[in-house]
């Protein structure tokens, strides 16, 4: 079995070096498809960066008439927290609002003297509430709306950053379909390639596969060695795919990090370097295997 | 050991390749199958190898039934038998020491085995001061015989010999022609097919002749006649 195996991938070796420049050709355009594929991959992990880093900017934040007690302001808070939408509420006094603002625009003299002359804490202690996703911010607002905290409420300010997100969802999304199809049809171009570099691949091994098939060679190891071409060609074109696009991310990584704040392309490309490694080899591989046994069941008969 | 019972090939057209063949061959025989071109002998040798079926009839390998195997079966089967052929059919890229190997590598032999094998069977066949060359640096002969050595080196039962003289010249027909016979003596069974009738005339040995695809003579001790 393994004396078989070892003779499988020795014959598919020499298959595939002796075909050079048809292999090398076809591992060109297996890269290509493998680059589409992992392009799609990277595009996925920006895509997530930059929702979870809006969805970040994304709160609602409540602001109480200078009378309304702290008691008041806690219970509403409470109120608050049991609705199922809410993820967390952070309470900000008029006291820490003041604090925060003299810390703010602490060296700016001008600024906190008039805060000073007008006498008394002109803050409003405010409420941040988050939720636990964009599209229930609607449902809080609304909450508030009919409530009877509504007396209490000076202001609310719904950021206006979820209309931005939402558009920018529906264009990463058309982005990414885009992407998909583009990776289906590269995957096919790579699929005929293989599927042509392996017919032809047979027809020039055919006076061996005649001897083998005369001695007594088993089917698996007639065959297996353009199943072997197949897995190599998938192979060498995903090492050479995660190896070519590694300077690319390094240069792209902190361009990208002015764009989306805390995203790191470059740390999380090297930090899933082997998985990356391993879903490209499996896609290639994968096509490879598939057209090498294609052309075999159209070429290669008993 | 082989039996051809009512035997007939129809290709498409209704072109019969052969009609109602019937013979057996037993252990150790040597057996010159003969005719002129197209009589049907190549057609026998693809329906006992299995590469073809037959239309009608059957066909008997020791306990194998031929037309019956299916194509996994085939692979362990063809390595009962050994083939030799008119054009040689060696590797040009392998030397004369690889192209025996190759048939025990595919027949999943260890190296060890393959390292003690080939140098004998090369012996045997005489090449053994030239197991390192190329076939473009041997005469027809010597491709012949180490077509031989490659159809032996794994013991088949019986040696199927297809017209392995064609394209030597008599001197080299002589030399294949008598390892032949030394590797039938030895007790493999030979089927020898060809239209040189000096060889079958020579070697006084059973001979089945084949006319048109029917089996027109079949003869202990016979001759190539041919009206």
């Amino acid at each position: 079995m393994i004396t078989t195996l070892s003779r499988i991938i020795h014959f598919g070796l020499k298959s595939f070096w002796r075909n050079g420049l048809l292999s090398t050709a076809t591992v060109l355009v297996m890269l290509l498809a493998l680059f589409v594929s992992l392009g799609l991959v990277i595009f996925t992990e920006v895509r997530d960066n930059a929702i979870v880093s809006l969805q970040d900017k994304i709160d609602i934040v409540v602001y109480f008439k200078t009378n309304t007690a702290e008691d008041q302001i806690l219970s509403i808070k409470e109120s608050l927290e049991s609705l199922p939408e809410v993820q967390e509420i952070a309470y900000v006094s008029k006291e820490k609002a003041l604090e925060d603002f003299k810390v703010k625009h602490a060296g700016e003299q001008s600024v906190i003297g008039a805060v000073d002359t007008v006498g008394n804490n002109p803050f409003e202690a405010s409420l941040n509430i988050r939720a636990f996703s964009p599209d229930q911010y609607a449902a809080i607002d609304e909450s508030l709306n009919n409530s009877v905290f509504d007396q209490y409420i000076s202001k609310k300010s719904f950021d206006e950053n979820q209309v931005a997100i939402d558009r920018l969802v529906a264009i990463i999304d058309y982005v990414n379909r885009g992407g998909l199809a583009l990776t289906i049809i590269m995957a096919v171009i790579a699929g005929l390639i293989v599927f042509n570099t392996i017919r032809l691949a047979i027809y020039s091994s055919r006076d061996e596969i005649s001897i083998m098939r005369a001695v007594g060679a088993s089917n698996a190891l007639v065959r297996g060695p353009f199943i072997v071409d197949g897995i190599l060609v998938g192979v060498i074109a995903a090492v050479l795919s995660i190896l070519f696009v590694m300077p690319v991310v390094s240069f792209l990584s902190p361009h990208l990090a002015k764009f989306i704040p805390g995203s790191n392309l470059s740390s999380y490309y090297y930090s899933n370097v082997f998985t990356l490694l391993l879903w490209q080899m499996l896609f290639g591989a994968g096509i490879g295997v598939f057209s090498g046994y294609m052309a075999i069941r159209r070429y290669l008969k008993n | 050991m082989i039996a051809f019972q009512n035997v007939s090939k129809i290709y498409g057209d209704h072109s019969a390749a052969l009609e109602d063949i019937g013979f057996q061959v037993g252990p150790g025989e040597f057996v010159s199958l003969v005719g002129r071109s197209g009589a049907g002998k190549s057609t026998i040798i693809r329906l006992l190898i299995g590469e073809e079926k037959p239309s009608k009839g059957r066909v008997f390998f020791g306990q194998y039934e031929v037309n019956k195997l299916r194509d996994k079966e085939l692979p362990a089967f063809r390595r009962h038998i050994g083939v030799v052929f008119q054009d040689f059919r060696l590797l040009p890229t392998k030397n004369a020491y690889e192209n025996v190997a190759f048939a025990l590598e595919v027949a999943g032999r260890s190296q060890r085995e393959i390292g003690e094998l080939v140098p004998q069977v090369l012996d045997m066949v005489g090449l053994s001061d030239k197991m390192n060359n190329f076939p473009s640096e041997l005469s027809g002969g010597e491709k012949q015989r180490v077509a031989i050595a490659r159809a032996m080196v794994h013991r088949p039962e019986v040696i199927i010999a297809d017209e392995p003289t064609g394209n030597l010249d008599p001197l080299h027909t002589t030399e294949i022609i008598n390892l032949l016979i030394k590797i039938n003596e030895l007790g493999t069974t030979l089927i020898l097919a060809t239209h040189n009738k000096d060889i079958v005339n020579a070697l006084g040995k059973r001979v089945i002749t084949l006319d048109k695809g029917r089996l027109i003579r079949d003869e202990e001790r016979g001759k190539y006649i041919l009206v």
